[in-house]
């Protein structure tokens, strides 16, 4: 299955994908030392996004969430490619300076957890494999 | 997006590294909000410049961006962790100050001016009616918008900083005259006076427009403001609506540009800014920490602070934070004396929002709707607000 969505940051990757229904907040809510979500009651506390195609539907939050995102790209803990439903400014301009591909405008829900994903920024497209 | 072949030239790398980068995240923004062009702008204000929130991370991008970016555009800092030349004596330690200097170093390294303020408006980064610029910090975006009347979005620190290093920003929303239009109008059937309850007003009024999910109200009832309760109103309206642009009748350039909105006239009276300001007040036994300048303070509020403390002893700590150049201005007319003298601090080039002072106070009394708010969330203490002349009584107690 290949979804057709929107090319946010350019970029090839492939890897297991990790979903959830819920926003994220990088400030705060991801520790960009181990890598894991780490806010309080989120669908993903305590799991790993590292080396993971990361899925949800929109970031929130502090925008020094960019900077977050830039900190896990130094530290290779950060996500291999991000798809969202709706892009934000802080998850693109953190995927942007940290180059992360991400995609937008794709059905989250199309998408499980465990799934092999091969993410292509540049065309914007999400194939399930 | 349309871009011109200079711009593209940018984006393809031809102009090095830094203005790849920032035209990379400038047309993404552009194409996320469908811009159709880039506009240039006249000024840049740059926010994410205190240690606390930048990390090591932050500083890295700024020093890689710092390697071949220079600014085109006059550029200035939203306010630092520490004041530059004063922090020892205001308690921050050591390593953060070396951190908080490598960051403010970088920023330098790329020509920006470092002022270190939220008030760029008053020292000198002053646009023009109708100007395309490209600020963040969140109450001086609503002081340029609404009060100038200059155009410019919600910039956060990565994109404010690629269009001072590009000179540009991409043409959508408040850039735009459709997306400037009053949404609501908002009668204000109550007396608003001061500093605090112009921060009053501006959380009754913000907490309900989060709830209407309109961005643009047309306020009306207010017959005078001064550039201090309009600076305080930007700014607590901006912490708790979201808003970039206000309009106000007879008082703010735009105000009868645009027709006025439909709908119902929602009104704001005394009993809503009464209930506005008991939620700026927690249950707090001991207040130990009073400060004034949030956004930070003009050279006629500090000639009032002076008025106020001559003659008098600080018992508590008391900060008074504002710009350095505005520091400057009152120890020429020998305001900073009487205030110093009275045991008073000056925090220049920082506040009480930014600065690393988690948890070191148990309550704090402010004159600003806005620093209520970061009190809380940032640093965890009590807070409650009041007018400057009970901030001065408090801390002489």
């Amino acid at each position: 299955m290949k979804l057709k969505g929107r090319r946010i940051y350019r970029g090839v990757a492939e890897g297991e994908a990790i979903v959830t229904k819920d926003g994220i907040s990088f400030y705060g809510g991801v520790d960009p030392d181990t890598g894991k979500v780490v806010e309080v009651g989120h669908e993903l506390e305590g799991q790993s996004i590292t080396g993971k195609i990361l899925v949800f539907p929109m970031g929130k939050g502090s925008t020094v969430g960019s900077y977050t995102l830039y900190r896990m790209k130094k530290n290779n803990t950060a996500p291999a490619a991000i798809v969202n439903k709706q892009i934000d400014t802080i998850i693109a301009v953190g995927c942007i300076i940290s180059e992360i591909p991400c995609v937008d405008k794709i059905d989250v829900n199309e998408i499980k957890s465990g799934q092999r994903l091969f993410v292509n920024g540049s065309e914007g497209t999400v194939e399930v494999r | 997006m349309k871009l011109t072949s200079d711009e593209q030239d940018m984006l393809d790398g031809k102009h090095g590294k830094a203005i790849r980068k920032s035209m990379e995240i400038l047309t993404t923004l552009g194409e996320i909000f469908e811009a159709e062009c880039m506009v240039d702008v006249g000024s840049v204000q740059i926010a994410g410049v205190s240690y606390t929130n930048l990390g090591e991370a932050g500083l890295e991008f700024l020093s890689d961006m710092a390697e071949d970016g220079k600014v085109k555009v006059l550029t200035t800092l939203n306010p630092a962790g520490m004041d530059r030349e004063n922090w020892k004596a205001l308690g921050i330690n050591e390593e953060f100050a070396k951190n908080q200097v490598r960051v403010i170093d970088a920023f330098a390294k790329m020509g920006i001016i470092t002022t270190c303020s939220c008030t760029p408006y008053f020292i000198g980064n002053v646009p023009h009616f109708g100007q395309h610029i490209a600020w963040a910090e969140s109450s001086a975006v609503c002081y340029a918008n609404s009060v100038i009347g200059a155009r410019t979005n919600r910039e956060g620190g990565p994109s404010a900083l690629a269009s001072a290093l590009t000179g540009k920003t991409p043409k959508y929303g408040y850039h735009l005259d459709e997306n400037r239009q009053g949404q609501v109008s908002i009668k204000v059937k109550a007396q608003v006076r001061g500093t605090d309850e112009f921060g009053v007003l501006g959380k009754a009024i913000g907490d309900r427009l989060i709830n209407l999910g309109k961005n643009v109200p047309f306020i009306t009832g207010i017959p005078s403001a001064t550039v201090e309760e309009l600076k305080s109103f930007c700014a607590s309206i901006a912490t708790y609506g979201g808003t970039a642009l206000f309009h106000m009748e007879g008082i703010t350039p735009e105000s009868d540009r645009y027709p006025k909105p439909e709908g119902n006239v929602l009104e704001v009276n005394q009993k809503d800014l009464e209930k506005a300001r008991s939620e700026l007040v927690d249950v707090c036994p001991e207040v130990d920490f009073v400060s004034v300048g949030c956004p930070h303070a003009s050279i006629s509020e500090i000639e009032k602070i002076a008025g106020l403390l001559k003659g008098k002893k600080v018992k508590k700590e008391f900060w008074i934070t504002t710009a350095r150049p505005i520091k400057k201005i009152a120890d020429e007319a020998g305001y900073s004396k009487i205030i110093e003298d009275a045991g008073a601090k000056f925090a220049a080039d920082t506040c009480c929002v930014v600065a690393p002072i988690k948890g070191r106070f148990k309550g704090m009394l402010v004159d600003s709707a806005k620093a209520c708010y970061y009190g809380r969330a940032s640093n965890k203490f009590k807070v409650r607000i009041g007018t400057v002349e009970e901030c001065v009584e408090e801390a002489t107690k």
